[in-house]
């Protein structure tokens, strides 16, 4: 087990495990994905309530749990490698943020459109999924601003771990805050508490988007980390070798 | 078809959020190859500037 | 005291050293304690002028107005928390020191508390009798601006280790801090309004407590983290 993590933080190692990892996520992912809209779109019936206007939950349920797994990640990560000086947990770090920047934007827009017909409104401030979103976003920024105006890639590496994870530890309290602070004015939210159990025609799609948007979040994720490996690592004779060989080098 | 396409009124925020879903993916995938690429290109320069001198 | 050579530091007077330290600076430069005062009454004055002097408009936006200038306020003097021991070198003195960082960190947020978010306190209630709140609610304004500018202090002082050796580091320690301190700011106004409005605001001034404790048990690791990385 020991040996196996350690030959996984291996740079050239990880390089080519992710190469061919790629693939296998980004394809079943994209799958899942167009199953999952067309089905969502054109399968699930209307529901009784919002009609038509609910098929936005399909992209907009998955891009709101990656905004949060991938701060979570993020965080995760730079606390590895804060501890055991990992510089590949670094590396991670650095590739979840913008992906989890770009989910973040997808759910406060694709939230703020539905709301558009429920509410009337473009932005109801009183709801406090959206209201979190948007303060998940202001963390990314914060996060990313940071990372960019430290030159120096392992100081940026340590000092945005440390943000990371204080902000990790203040998601909750967010979350709860807003929660706390919507709940005196009247709001609706996007999904149903308590309600009637959604039918299974409705909930296979979402479960399908859901899977689909991990899968390619995790081949991008990948993608990501592969550069970054390779610019850090730009010196070492395996970067060498491996501009030097020809052929399967992309 | 129409009526499919119509959404039963909300087809315009219907369609505008898949197609923003779309692009954001797009979008992400283009990034990250170009990075990639980028990346790739710089080493690639500076390494083959090394060998030819040598 | 005869045997004081002989007596090992401890904790506490790495702490109090430090502590006094910064007052004593802070004595001998009171326009650092007093601009971000004035910065605060003047944002407090802005809001009437940009309204209208309506007494009713006022009162229901006081806690938000006295909150957020109280919020900036904070801000404004955490970039010079560490800026000035970072270019006299005193910063690393303190890195190498035998004391724990934590302590030291903890005993110059403890400073930057009393010099900026205690004062903060005091003023309150002159701009809040201006705002027409009544005495009631005056007195919990002060209360959760208490345990919020301990809670403000103490996160301020993450950010501004982290960007304390940075070129334009002052809006970055915005970006940083202000989503980290929204939680504050909701409980804080929240507390106030609700307490205005007559209901009950007890949940709300647990809240700011337990945030100020959690702040004051995790804050000082993470500051004394991000100075060391800063001064790598």
């Amino acid at each position: 087990m020991w040996k196996w993590f350690h030959q996984l933080a291996s740079p050239p190692h990880f390089f080519r495990l992710a190469s061919v990892l790629i693939p296998w996520l980004a394809w079943p992912g994209y799958a899942l994905i167009a199953y999952g809209t067309f089905a969502g779109l054109f399968v699930a019936p209307p529901d009784y309530q919002q009609s038509d206007a609910f098929r936005i939950i399909y992209v907009h349920v998955p891009a709101a749990y990656l905004s949060m797994m991938a701060y979570m990640i993020m965080a995760i990560a730079g606390g590895i490698g804060l501890i055991w000086r990992m510089k590949l947990a670094h590396a991670v770090a650095a590739s979840a943020a913008p992906i989890g920047a770009s989910f973040t934007f997808l759910a406060l827009a694709s939230g703020s459109v539905w709301g558009r017909p429920m509410w009337g409104t473009w932005w109801e401030w009183g709801d406090p999924r959206l209201m979190s979103e948007l303060l998940m976003l202001f963390l990314y920024i914060g996060y990313m601003a940071l990372r960019s105006a430290i030159d120096d890639t392992t100081k940026a590496d340590k000092a945005s771990a440390v943000l990371a994870l204080v902000g990790a530890v203040n998601v909750p309290v967010i979350h709860y805050s807003v929660e706390w602070w919507s709940s005196l004015h009247q709001g609706a939210t996007l999904i149903r508490e308590g309600g009637p159990a959604m039918d299974a025609a409705m909930l296979y799609p979402l479960l399908a988007n859901i899977l689909g948007f991990s899968l390619v979040f995790g081949a991008l994720l990948l993608r990501r980390v592969r550069s970054e490996v390779l610019r850090r690592e730009g010196r070492t004779r395996w970067v060498r070798e491996l501009v030097l060989a020809p052929g399967d080098s992309a | 078809m129409t009526e499919t396409l119509g959404m039963s009124g909300y087809g315009i925020y219907v369609w505008s959020t898949f197609a923003l879903t779309a692009t954001v993916l797009v979008y992400n995938e283009w990034a990250a190859r170009r990075r990639f690429r980028s990346v790739y290109r710089d080493i690639e320069v500076r390494i083959k500037a090394l060998e030819n001198r040598s | 005291m005869k045997n004081g050579s002989a007596r090992t530091p401890g904790l506490l007077d790495g702490f109090v050293a430090t502590l006094r330290r910064d007052l004593l600076l802070a004595w001998k430069r009171p326009g650092d304690v007093l601009n971000p005062l004035f910065f605060f009454a003047m944002v407090c004055t802005l809001f009437p002028l940009a309204t209208g002097p309506s007494v009713q408009q006022l009162q229901f936006a006081a806690p938000g107005v006295l909150w957020v200038a109280a919020l900036l306020a904070m801000l404004l003097s955490l970039n010079s928390l560490f800026l000035a021991d970072h270019e006299d070198g005193s910063l690393e003195q303190l890195l190498v020191s035998p004391q724990p960082l934590v302590v030291l960190a903890l005993g110059k947020t403890f400073a930057h508390w009393l010099t900026n978010g205690l004062p903060l306190v005091v003023l309150s209630p002159l701009v809040a009798v201006a705002f027409r709140l009544p005495g009631a609610t005056i007195q919990v304004l002060m209360l959760t601006l208490l345990l919020g500018t301990i809670s403000l202090s103490l996160i301020g002082s993450i950010g501004a280790a982290l960007t304390v050796g940075l070129h334009r580091g002052t809006a970055l320690l915005s970006l940083l801090v202000l989503p980290l301190a929204m939680p504050v700011l909701i409980f804080g106004t929240r507390t106030v309004s609700l307490a205005a409005a007559g209901d009950g605001y007890a949940a709300g001034v647990l809240a700011l407590a337990a945030y100020a404790l959690g702040a004051l048990s995790l804050a000082p690791y993470a500051t004394a983290a991000a100075l060391r990385v800063s001064n790598e």
